[in-house]
């Protein structure tokens, strides 16, 4: 099976080129995906935790008798 | 105030797809560069970030970038991201369309940029968002590739188009 390509276009002379990768190329983009991925993981685990941690703010301040205007407000 | 748009090369992704998009030996001629794009990942995701290289190079880059996503909003400083594109899990033949902004991409200064980018998609879901960058390197750009940071391609029909832009 061939190598992915990528398109390469010549400014000065306007030619389109198609080019397939190196196997260095193919195994670094490979790392770089797995590196995205992990970093991915990590911003949702975070978003996640943000999000977990709100709702269980709001839950005690509205166990504390706020309304939820009130922590709306607070929230801005 | 620069007011000529002038298309110095475009290119569209066939069958096969593409890892990048490579604008090589890009003439110094003009005051700022535009580039747009609007690209797809075969990646099974609901969008996909495009990173940006300049003359080969992955270091140095800076960004302030904010988005909202249909329901949420966020801000982030992941340096190279110059926008989104869509992915396999958005509405099939819809694409991300983004617009990047070199300004003095030929001086001998650092080179900032910006962009404003967004992806279809019919749901909820779909991106926004205005970036800006910093290139902290004072050589002149002479070559811009873009590649989706973690599909291992552009689909078909997926394009950019490069302009020189210049003082009349």
């Amino acid at each position: 099976m061939p190598n992915p390509t990528r398109i390469e276009i010549n400014c000065e002379t306007g030619v389109e080129s198609i080019i397939e990768l190196t196997d260095a190329e193919v195994a670094e983009l490979a790392v770089q995906a797995e590196q995205a991925a992990v970093r991915k993981a990590e911003e949702d685990a975070a978003k996640a935790a943000e999000a977990e941690a709100k709702a269980s703010a709001q839950a005690k301040l509205a166990a504390l008798g706020l309304t939820a205007d009130e922590i709306a407000a607070l929230s801005k | 105030m620069p007011n000529t748009f002038s298309l110095i090369a475009s290119s569209t992704v066939g069958a096969g797809g593409a890892a990048s998009i490579d604008f090589t030996s890009i003439p110094s001629t003009y005051t700022d560069l535009n580039l747009v794009f609007s690209l797809r990942s075969s990646q099974a995701a609901a969008s996909e970030n495009i990173y940006v290289t300049f003359n080969g190079s992955t270091a140095n880059f800076t960004a302030r970038w904010f988005y909202g996503d249909g329901s949420a909003i966020g801000n982030s400083t992941t340096g190279r991201l110059i926008g989104f594109g869509t992915a396999a899990n958005n509405t099939a033949n819809t694409f991300g369309t983004t617009s990047l902004y070199i300004p003095n991409y030929a001086g001998s200064t650092n080179k900032s940029y910006s962009s404003d980018t967004v992806t279809e998609n019919n749901a909820t879901l779909a991106y926004t968002g205005l970036i800006a960058g910093l290139w902290s390197n004072t050589a002149a750009i002479t070559s811009i590739s873009i590649v989706p940071q973690t599909a291992p391609l552009f689909v078909q029909y997926s394009t950019a188009y490069l302009y020189g832009v210049k003082n009349a």
